[in-house]
Order: C-alpha cells, then structure tokens, then sequence
C-alpha cells in the first residue's frame, strides 16, 4: 500500500476476529483479577449494582414511591430487607432505586465534566502560550473555592433538582482535572515523535487526536472512576443538607437526613443508606487504584 | 529565598483577586433576579416599585463593574457588606464564626498527623504484607465514607449504647475546657480521620520513595539499627512533601466543616455558609466565600514557603 494512497478498500478495513478479541479480553480480566484482587472484587461489585440499578424489578416490587402507613417503621426483615421507613416504604426498594440516581450523577459528571476538563487540558496543555496562562489562572482561582461549598452555592442559585446538581458537580470538578489532563499532555509534548510529526507536516489537529490523545486516556480513565465515586458522595452530602434532589426522590443521601430524626427508634433507615453510599465510591477507589496500578504505576502517590 | 517568597506572594494576590470575582458573578447570574429569590413566595406581593427600591438599596441597579468595584473597595476597608437576613454586617458574623472553625480545623489536623504518618511509616515499611493491605484499606475508607454519615452513626452509638450526647452549643475553650474538648471531640475525630487518609497515603508513597534511596542503604551498612535508619534519616526527608499537603487540606477542612458543623451545632463558619444559603442571604454567603477563598490562598502560600525552606535542595526557583 502506497502512503497516502488505498488501493482496496476492503484492505483498508481488516476484518475484526470477534471470537479472538472476547477470549483475550477473558485473559486479560483473569490477569487483573490474579494481580489487583480489591479492584476485581470492586469490579464485579460495581457490575451488580449497575445491573440492580438498570433491571430493579429483578430485586423488587412495587416502586420507590409505595406507602403503606400500617407497615411504617418495620425492622428489617424476610420481607422487607432493609426494614420500613416512617410512611411504610420499603428501604431495600428505595436503596436500589437510589443507586439509579447516584450512577445518572456519577455518569452525567463524568460525561460532561471530565469531557470538558480533558478537552480543556488537552487543548491548554498543547497549544499554551496566552490561551494556557489565562485557563490555568482561572482554575487556579475557581480551585481556592472548596468543592462542596462551590457546589452548594451553585445548585441554591439554580434551585435545587437533580439537573442542576448534576450541572454543578460537573463544573466543580473541572478546575482539578483539567490540570491533571494538562501535566500528562506536557510529558507527552516532550516526546520526540511529536517533533518528528510536525517536521513531516502534521496539522496541531492530527497531532492532538493521533498522538497526545491515545497516550492520555490512561490517566483519564483512571480519573473516571475516582471522578464517578467523588460525584456519588458530593451529590449524597448536597441532598443531606437538602440542597440536592428534592424528595420524594430517593437519592441515598436524602434518606439518611430524613432517617437521622428516628435513629433511636430505626436504626436501620441511617445505617442502610450510609452503607450503601459508602460501597459504592469504596468500589469506585479501589477500581481506579487498581486501574491506575495496571496502567501506569509511576501515577500513584499522592492520589 | 525572599525572592521567591516575595514571587509566591504576588502571585497570590492577581488569585485571590480573580476568586473575589468569581465568587461575586457567581450571585449575581442567577436566573432571575438576586432580589425575587430572596423574596421567594412573596414575590407575587411586591409593586414594581417595591422591587425597584430594594435593588436600589443593595444596588444592583448599578453596572456590573461598577457593583464589583465599590465591593472590593468595601473589602479592602474591612466592609465586607451587611447580611440580607439580620442587617448586620456580615463580617461581624464571620469574626464570631471563625474562632469555632479554626478550632475544628486545628484538632481535626492534630488527630489526622498522629493517625496519618504512623500508618502510613508502617505501610511503606512493611509495603507488600499485610499490615501495608490494611492500612491502605483504612486510608480509602477515610475517603469513602461520608463523614455524614459517621457522625450519625457515632451519635446513634453514643446515645444509644452510652446514653451521652455531647452537649450542645459552643463552649469557648479557655473558659469551660471540658465542655469544649466534649463538644469538639467527635467531629474532630471525624474530620482528623477524613484528613489522615491523604496523609497516609501520601506519607507512604513519599516513604517508598526515600527508603530506595543510596543515602538509606548506607546508613544501614553503617551498621545503624533499623528504628534509628528510618525515623532520623528517612522519615525527616519524606515528611517535607507530606507538608505541602496541608494546603490542599483546608479545602476539605471547610467542606467537611459545613456539614459536621451542622450535625453537631457548632457555630462556625461552615454553618454560617450553610445558612446563608438556606436563608438566601447573598451578600452574607458573597462575604462568607471570599474569606473561604482567601484562607486558602493563606495556607497555600504558607505551605509553599515551608516547603521551600524545609527542603535545601529548593532554594532558588
């Protein structure tokens, strides 16, 4: 094949080996499994819950919202796992249900805000100059703002719901990653084959899609899982402090705020709702700790 | 050595600066008007020329430059605005707020240093065994867990088990010791506990870094004892960068602050914020986050100076 010039189409396009690719793709699972044993078992935890969160009329009946007021307060039992809350909803219901809201959370910050945060870092990293000083003093700025309180402050403006919680964890977690985006986009600048690739003519574009970015999704995904697990527990304090997902809604966050005023009498409507909040962004670290071992151990330490 | 202090300072202030103007756009785009939220249900009551005499009065109907800069105007003379919900100016509130909050943040760091470094010595010591697999566990639990969520527990514990629930209010602490110390131990074990996983984790790595080193292995070949070869050579080397973690640890002191100050009714700043902005009060929660803001930028500052002047090999930048 001449550079530049396709002679065949069909040539061009090989023919993907499904086959192939599932069995490598076992081995490469049972390797992570055998070397980072927590971050399997996070894994496969994860998987569940995204599979209870995505089918929960596999686990349960009747809908987050049923009430039943002559069955409020029951302790947990064969029939209600995780007990009743005080108008008789089932919490192990409302649990399931309350993990379809903290994955929409963890999805939608991860989607728009850590896209936004890596094109941002891509795009500063790589061009520089006036562009980079001007980004990265902003972020410096918007970063001297705790997240919780920016995030506070941004969904009373707009009115809490769960968009706008949404919107807000999505904006404060771009200052930090786009500058983690940044510093391994500046050690992927150094290379000599990106000087190579502009001495032979590469657009900055071609660059940037071709060269820099295959070379900083690892970072990034790693970054995706921690990202997920934080938004999980931003998104469970703003409703605790009722400024997240109005109720009836059951985010997991709002449940232990509204359990917390009969804790002496159901222990189980706070304990339950902490657990759950507490698996999920464990399982989402230990993930990322593990996917950040196996792709690239010179990023541990400080995170 | 001053000149790079002198360098870090300036380049502070155009931060701090460009925070106070974000903190100040952040209030004023709100769908709407500042002044029909804090109205809220009322606002179908009020006359247009209602509206228009309290915008008048916070003047928003001034250009947005001009709002701005009569605003930090105010703040470099000390006026930091007056609270929408008690009219009384919202530094005064802040001046009472702060004392409870530093406390909070001082214990919290205490308890984070005596759980963080030992563990983390001890992770990176035994790395690979089983006491590193704990200690690892513990510290991501440390950043897992909702501090909310301990809280409630520890006081469902404590009232249930015990029957004792801290007692509520603020006792200052030179003039009721006890009842302070009741009051501030249990969020500040919670906090210390969130703080301490960075400072393990940080500890350890840092740790593993030094212990590879030519300088260690030459102590030991000295015939020096192990105790001796990791706390007087390894541990004073790997602790200068644990504490430029400090900076970035006030951020979580003021996050966690809001909501363990709520839970356990401390009057500091953390609740303050919070109330402003159940209450809508702006101007007070505009006040509130700028002084957030500049107290970091402070800590950031002091973290960086005490690196450069812990560590010989960083003197001139």
């Amino acid at each position: 094949m001449e550079f530049g010039q396709v002679k065949n189409i069909a040539t061009a396009f090989p023919t993907v080996r499904w086959g192939d690719k599932a069995k490598k793709s076992w081995k490469a699972s049972k390797t992570f499994a055998r070397r980072q044993p927590l971050g399997a078992a996070s894994a496969l935890f994860l998987i569940a819950m995204t599979l209870a969160a995505a089918f929960p009329a596999l686990l349960t009946s009747g809908g987050p919202y049923a009430i039943h007021p002559l069955e409020s307060f029951q302790s947990p039992s064969a029939h209600n796992l995780a007990g009743t809350d005080q108008i008789g909803r089932d919490v192990f219901t409302r649990l399931i249900y309350g993990a379809r809201i903290s994955l929409q959370v963890g999805i939608m910050t991860v989607g728009i805000g850590l896209t936004t945060a890596s094109l941002l870092g891509i795009l500063s990293g790589f061009v520089g100059g006036t562009f980079d000083t001007i980004v990265q003093r902003v972020s410096d700025a918007l970063q001297t703002i705790p997240g919780i309180v920016l995030a506070m402050a941004l969904v009373s403006l707009l009115q809490p719901s769960l968009t706008n919680v949404m919107f807000a964890i999505s904006f404060v977690i771009i200052p930090f990653n786009q500058r983690v985006v940044r510093s391994a986009v500046l050690s992927i600048k150094e290379n000599p084959y990106i000087e190579a690739a502009k001495v032979i003519g590469g657009g900055r574009m071609r660059i940037m899609l071709v060269h820099i970015l295959p070379n900083v999704v690892a970072p990034i995904i790693v970054l995706a899982s921690i990202l997920f697990g934080f938004a999980i527990l931003t998104e469970a304090s703003l409703s605790f402090l009722g400024l997240g997902t109005p109720p009836p809604t059951p985010s997991w966050g709002m449940m232990l705020s509204e359990g917390r005023q009969f804790t002496e009498n159901a222990w189980w409507l706070s304990i339950f709702p902490g657990l759950a909040i507490t698996l999920a962004v464990l399982a989402f670290n230990l993930f990322g700790d593990a996917l950040r071992d196996v792709l690239d151990p010179r990023l541990r330490g400080s995170r | 050595m001053s000149q790079y202090v002198l360098k870090r300072v300036l380049l502070a202030v155009p931060t701090l600066l460009l925070a106070s103007l974000v903190v100040f756009s952040l209030v004023r785009v709100v769908p709407g008007d500042i002044i029909m939220a804090t109205l809220g249900d009322h606002s179908q009551n009020v006359t247009p020329e209602r509206l228009a005499q309290l915008r008048h009065q916070i003047g928003l109907d001034r250009p947005f430059v001009v709002q701005y800069v009569s605003w930090i105007g105010g703040v470099l003379r000390g006026d930091l605005g007056n609270s929408l919900w008690t009219q009384r100016p919202a530094s005064s509130e802040l001046l009472k707020a702060l004392p409870v909050t530093v406390q909070l943040g001082v214990m919290g760091l205490l308890i984070a240093w005596v759980i963080g470094i030992p563990v983390g010595v001890l992770s990176a010591v035994r790395s690979g065994k089983a006491s590193d697999y704990v200690g690892r566990v513990v510290s991501i639990l440390g950043i897992a867990v909702p501090d909310f969520w301990i809280a409630t527990v520890v006081i469902l514990v404590l009232s249930v088990q015990f029957n004792y629930l801290p007692p509520l209010g603020y006792a200052v602490l030179w003039q009721d010791p006890l009842k302070s110390i009741q009051q501030f131990l249990w969020p500040a074990l919670i906090l210390g506990f969130r703080l301490s996983a960075v400072i393990m984790r940080m500890t350890r790595s840092t740790m593993l870094e030094v212990i590879q080193q030519d300088y260690i292995r030459t102590a030991r070949s000295k015939g020096l004892s192990e105790r001796v070869v990791i706390y007087r050579h390894a541990l004073k080397n790997a602790l200068i960068p644990v504490v430029t973690v400090i900076g970035s640890q006030v951020g979580i002191i003021v996050g966690g602050a809001v909501i363990l100050e709520t839970i356990f009714s401390l009057p500091g700043v953390g609740r303050l914020t919070f109330q402003a902005i159940t209450l809508r009060d702006y101007t007070q929660l505009q006040a509130n986050v700028l002084v957030i803001a500049a107290m970091v930028v402070m800590m950031n500052l002091v973290t960086d100076v005490a690196y450069a002047w812990l560590d010989p090999r960083i003197h001139y930048r």
